[in-house]
């Protein structure tokens, strides 16, 4: 069958799947639409919760920011995964326990203030919208990319699709949309690394495979290969540490922040039990680490497949070591169509060189002795997974369900986003501050059209990018690492903790780390407003504004202890709340 | 088993078994994936320089096991003060 009709056949088969799973479950009560009537087997919670975690970001762009940065990019491994050993032992059970509907709820009530309510409010508004923008825009690119439509229209179908399973649907369609969404994402993510493993290493797991050795008869291992050719050409080592201080930090930031963030958390409000909670923490854990374990295979096999394949690593600097243009294989081609890769000859020898121009002294030693006059290969990132099938020679299908991984990852993600986004507004503002009289059904009927308002919104900033849509995940992180955890936290393992130490914990933590980002990266991320340059040479103590999260968490756990200490403790009903949701159950 | 109810005791046991974990979860991600990484690049796992491979691999299926040893933990410990849901 022709590809492009199969990827339409695949993907619109798993949007009907989505409608129907949203029409059968979907919400009829507040408790249905917010937490899924707290019914979920902690193992499914554990898929959807993966599934809303996993976005577009992870299934399509991680891989190729592990090729193109090796060691490096091990922060973002590490710290999307080991953030949920902090929620599943620090917050999950204990919020389940208090056994609510929303994040800032826990807050309002744990601080005895709608204050302290509203500022959550407002932080995982920051947080989850701009989060969202890059889902809608994931939407938008996976369309146009495997579709063959306009960014917009690939934007407006994925707003409608999401509108009506999400508003429809509340958190209890989500959620069986969203197991669905995990299965396909998996499938089409392993299925094309396994191939590739076995092809290069014959190895039929990606995880030992990376490890292994070349089956090309040069008797080498991979990582030892790929350090010796990325050298040859000017790189850094794969496996080469620099700036581990960074790394350090930004692992720090990533785990807090995702320990933090709303979207995540309120899954687990939707298991019955706190045992559950913890468990289901654990599946979502496993499920995670599939892909998150996949990925490193998928990028250092990827990268060596893309180096090989365009020149002869023996014959490094050799006239007839690099790739005749004319002889590139299929793939190149059919992915030079899109953009995505683009081959200039500035030597005019008809052969590709792809090496390392920005390492200077390089760059003029393979001018002098080999004749290149610049890297003439330019790969986006993206390839790395996008491209795998075809890479590895898979049926047209894998092509297929990769179309329809990448959809469901954005897709999945977006919905967890909007849903927390309406019911901040529904349940935290309306119902919780602005209008406490309001009925059942009308408070629904606002979560709604909450998630209307908030679904156009995402989109007109997802066709209209406010410039800074590459920041926005060191914002997100950032400010979920700044504001959130450590008053959760402290909420929980400090009986002590009051609520003028709480807000102003999250106020010093969320403005501090505001100021370092937009300090270097502009004022609201608008161009050439920035006070310095964003280099090592300008940060402070050569901290990078994407890892600040752990500062300013930091400064939020600092400022709220000594606050506290300074003002009169919680009423004792606090206290008891507190001893409340540190047991399962009352004894 | 004797059934203690003392909510103090409870909560004392849960953070024992959490401060162990977090030490674990320390060990594996910040000293040998990024404090150690280089002297445990000295050593290989295959085709994985060490460190490496705890920054890639090993520290990620490290954390899973931790959740379920703190769940499985907790809910013999929730048993004991007879604290468990039903």
């Amino acid at each position: 069958m022709e590809l492009q009709t199969l990827i339409y056949l695949v993907v619109g088969a798993t949007f009907l799947l989505y409608f129907v799973l949203a029409i059968v479950a979907r919400a009829g009560t507040t408790s249905e639409f917010y937490v899924a009537g707290k019914g979920i087997n902690p193992v499914l919670n554990g898929m959807a919760t993966a599934a809303d975690w996993m976005s577009a970001a992870s299934f399509i762009s991680m891989a190729g920011l592990i090729a193109f940065n090796g060691y490096s990019a091990s922060a973002y491994l590490m710290g999307w995964t080991g953030g949920y050993v902090l929620l599943a032992m620090l917050l999950a059970p204990y919020l389940r326990k208090f056994g609510k509907f929303t994040v800032p709820e826990f807050i309002g009530d744990r601080f005895y203030s709608n204050t302290a309510r509203v500022i959550a409010v407002i932080a995982l508004l920051v947080i989850s919208l701009t989060y969202v923008i890059g889902q809608m825009k994931g939407v938008g690119v996976a369309f146009s990319r495997f579709l063959e439509t306009s960014v917009e229209v690939g934007l407006f179908a994925g707003m409608g699709i999401v509108f009506v399973y999400a508003v429809l649907g509340g958190m209890k369609g989500i959620t069986y949309t969203q197991i669905a969404q995990y299965v396909i994402m998996i499938f089409a993510y392993t299925v094309p690394a396994i191939f590739i493993s076995l092809q290069l290493t014959g190895h039929f797991l990606p995880q030992t495979g990376t490890g292994a050795m070349l089956t090309d008869g040069s008797n080498q291992y991979l990582l030892q290969k790929l350090d010796l050719v990325l050298v040859d050409l000017g790189f850094a080592e794969y496996t080469g540490t620099p700036d581990l201080m960074n790394t350090f930090l930004l692992t720090l930031a990533l785990m807090i922040g995702t320990a933090g963030l709303p979207h995540v958390l309120v899954r687990f409000f939707t298991v019955p039990r706190v045992r559950d909670a913890r468990k289901s923490a654990g599946w979502t854990l496993l499920f995670i680490a599939i892909l998150y374990t996949t990925a490193p295979a998928v990028g250092a096999m990827a990268m060596w497949n893309t180096l090989k394949t365009v020149q002869d690593t023996d014959q490094i600097g050799a006239p007839e070591g690099n790739l005749l243009y004319a002889e590139r294989p299929e793939w190149m081609k059919s992915w030079e169509t899109t953009g995505l890769l683009s081959w200039e000859d500035k030597n005019g020898d008809g052969r590709i060189q792809y090496y390392n121009d920005n390492n200077e002294d390089f760059a003029a030693m393979a001018e002098e002795e080999y004749g290149w006059e610049g890297s003439e290969l330019t790969v986006d990132r993206d390839i790395m997974v996008l491209a795998n099938p075809e890479i590895a020679n898979l049926p047209n299908w894998v092509i297929a369900l990769i179309a329809a991984g990448g959809i469901a990852a954005a897709l999945s993600t977006a919905a967890g986003l909007l849903l927390a986004i309406s019911s901040a507004i529904s349940h935290d503002l309306l119902k919780g501050v602005f209008m406490p009289n309001i009925s059942e059904k009308n408070e629904l009927m606002a979560g709604r059209i909450s998630m209307t308002v908030a679904i156009i919104i995402a989109g007109y900033l997802g066709l209209n990018p406010p410039g800074f849509a590459a920041q926005v995940v060191a914002l997100a992180f950032g400010l979920a690492a700044s504001s959130l955890f450590p008053a959760l936290m402290m909420g929980i393992f400090s009986k002590r903790m009051n609520k003028q130490g709480a807000i102003a914990g999250m106020l010093a933590g969320l403005s501090i780390t505001l100021l370092y980002i937009f300090w270097y990266k502009g004022w609201f991320f608008i161009p050439d407003t920035n006070m310095l340059p964003d280099n090592a040479d300008n940060w402070l103590f050569g901290i990078n504004p994407t890892s600040f999260g752990a500062i300013g968490a930091a400064i939020n756990f600092i400022v709220a202890i000594l606050v506290a200490k300074m003002t009169t403790p919680p009423p004792h009903e606090i206290q008891e709340l507190v001893e409340d949701v540190r047991v399962p159950r009352a004894s | 088993m004797e059934q203690r109810s003392n909510r103090a005791d409870y909560w004392r046991a849960n953070l024992k078994v959490l401060f162990g974990c977090l030490v674990v979860w320390f060990l594996v991600s910040y000293v040998f994936g990024i404090l150690l990484v280089d002297t445990l690049n000295q050593i290989s796992l295959g085709g994985y320089p060490l460190g490496f491979w705890f920054a890639q691999q090993g520290s990620i299926f490290t954390f899973v096991v931790l959740i379920f040893f703190y769940a499985w933990r907790m809910n013999a410990i929730d048993k004991k003060f007879g604290v468990a849901e039903d």
